[in-house]
């Protein structure tokens, strides 16, 4: 047998080509099952798709590259789940792309940051992360609260994401460039159309100032509402399909 | 090639047939140590693969002898460590303040778990110390906006300040120049007068008598006729030269333009029981404990 694998030995493609045949494999084996099995992505209650004024904060979020230094994935410890809170569901990121997991550190898992803090605590930090805690080494990001928002490429963001499987509705993309104004401000007249597009989600002026809306106002929303979506009074985490 | 030998003349030893300016490679056979721990790993695999989850198949991953699973072992020890919590400080969740402070052990384990949840919870905006900065109130003065006692504490811990808690503390400072309920002549005015309830000084040339009919008229409901303040409504004392913003007439001015409605997160469901009253004991002691 060892003579045999020689052949290998001694040619470079043949080599590379016996490489490439086992690893696929293993991958094969190891991860396409996680595509169609159901234990993958549990079974919750209130996930629902970004609103776009979220969805819009997420970009700006990947753009500044807050994942750099935050991760957003609770791991299965019991340090982490006495600090954040639950530890993270696939289900919570399905509608991630890409999502923002990860084990590297530098500020702390944001995993469960909504509700946290205020709105107002979240501008200052922002603005001035030292101005509230004064031994942070984050950056300050004072030119979001003057970024005006605009409503064209969120369309184009739900758009993608709605080819990428997250279940937007067509009225939901359509819509996506009003809707982006309606959620930071209380008294858009497209309010209404927003709240059945979107039930139950937080309408407010998040940067505090109801006349402008801006990049501040949709990392924001997008930061209070991180975590907050699954009804953990209905999801029974103990349940032999929901263990792993 | 390779099926004609090359054995090095010298160790007696195969060589790779490879040769660079007269230099061959021997081949060695791998350390034996090193070959066995390999196999070791390979056998250990096989066995974990039985004991430990691990495979993927057709409706489920192979769960393994052992039975297995992180997330049931997680919420095993979160529930020990709450257990212990309860075992250590439970009697903190129904006893009052003077039982606190007269057991000793109980108000060591109060404070020592209090600073440690301040510390993660609260010092974000209220600083590490309890200091407070500008739209975050100090802790460690006596002034409160909302009540000092033990239980005044507690509930706002609790419940949160204008927070999304259905049993939350409310009042609202209106937006007096943003909703057109004053202009601006009115707005300074009425900053200069509320500094003097402060007995700060006064600009020259500021309209004082505008100012305490403003007050009157759309002040004092809250903040009383002499600026005292009122805890039912969360509305601040005007008269004790502590200013939760700032106390000059610009920062007053913005105050009455656009009102003032920070925000505290209702902490209940995040924190457990006995942690909470630690922090109550522990805010409580800061200084200003009434």
């Amino acid at each position: 047998m060892w003579e045999k694998h020689r052949a290998f030995e001694r040619n470079s493609i043949f080599l590379t080509v016996g490489i490439l045949i086992v690893v696929s494999i293993g991958g094969l084996v190891e991860l396409v099952p996680n595509f169609y099995l159901k234990s993958t992505i549990e079974d919750v209650e209130g996930m629902r798709p970004y609103t776009p004024l979220e969805l819009k904060g997420r970009n700006i979020y990947i753009r500044e590259g807050c994942y750099n230094c935050h991760s957003q994935q609770i791991r299965v410890l019991r340090d982490e789940v006495d600090r954040y809170g639950h530890y993270s569901l696939a289900a919570e990121s399905m509608y991630d792309h890409p999502f923002q997991w990860g084990s590297k550190r530098t500020g702390p898992d944001l995993a469960r940051v909504g509700g946290k803090y205020s709105d107002e605590w979240h501008r200052d930090h922002l603005i001035d992360p030292q101005s509230v805690v004064p031994s942070s080494i984050m950056p300050a990001y004072p030119f979001l609260a003057d970024a005006p928002i605009t409503g064209r490429e969120i369309q184009r963001s739900l758009e993608i994401h709605q080819r990428l499987g997250v279940p937007y509705s067509d009225e939901m993309v359509e819509n996506a460039a009003v809707d982006v104004f309606a959620q930071a401000s209380p008294d858009h007249p497209a309010a209404a159309d927003f709240a059945e597009r979107y039930p139950g989600v937080a309408v407010r002026a998040f940067d505090g100032d109801p006349r402008r809306v801006t990049e501040m106002d949709a990392l924001i929303a997008y930061m209070q509402m991180l975590g907050t979506l699954v009804d953990f009074d209905l999801y029974d985490g103990q349940a032999d399909i929901n263990l792993r | 090639m390779a099926d004609k030998k090359d054995i090095d003349e010298i160790s007696g030893v195969e060589t790779t047939g490879h040769e660079w300016d007269g230099l061959k490679e021997l081949n060695n056979p791998l350390p034996r140590w090193w070959l066995w721990v390999l196999y070791a790993t390979i056998i250990w695999a096989v066995g974990y693969w039985i004991l430990m989850p691990s495979w993927p198949l057709i409706n489920d991953h192979t769960r393994g002898l052992l039975g297995h699973s992180d997330r049931a072992v997680v919420v095993e020890r979160i529930e020990a460590l709450e257990a212990l919590r309860r075992e250590r400080g439970g009697r903190l969740i129904e006893a009052s303040l003077d039982e606190v402070v007269e057991t000793p052990a109980l108000l060591e384990f109060a404070m020592a778990s209090g600073r440690g949840a301040f510390g993660d919870n609260c010092a974000g905006c209220h600083g590490a110390g309890g200091a407070g900065a500008p739209g975050y109130p100090n802790l460690n003065d006596d002034n409160w906006l909302w009540g000092g006692t033990l239980e005044d504490i507690q509930e706002s811990i609790l419940y949160g300040i204008r927070s999304d808690h259905p049993q939350t503390r409310l009042g609202d400072m209106p937006a007096f120049g943003r909703d057109g309920i004053l202009d601006i002549e009115e707005m300074r005015a009425v900053a200069a007068y509320v500094r003097g309830l402060s007995g700060l000084e006064v600009a020259e040339g500021a309209d004082l008598d505008l100012g305490a009919t403003v007050y009157a008229d759309y002040c004092a409901a809250c903040h009383g006729p002499a600026g005292e303040g009122s805890r039912d409504l969360g509305a601040p004392d005007l008269s004790n030269n502590i200013w939760l913003y700032g106390a000059d007439v610009e920062t007053i001015v913005t105050s009455v333009r656009e009102g003032r409605a920070s925000v505290m997160p209702a902490w209940e469901g995040r924190l457990d029981p006995v942690t909470t009253k630690a922090l109550a004991v522990y805010v409580h002691s800061l200084g200003g404990g009434e």
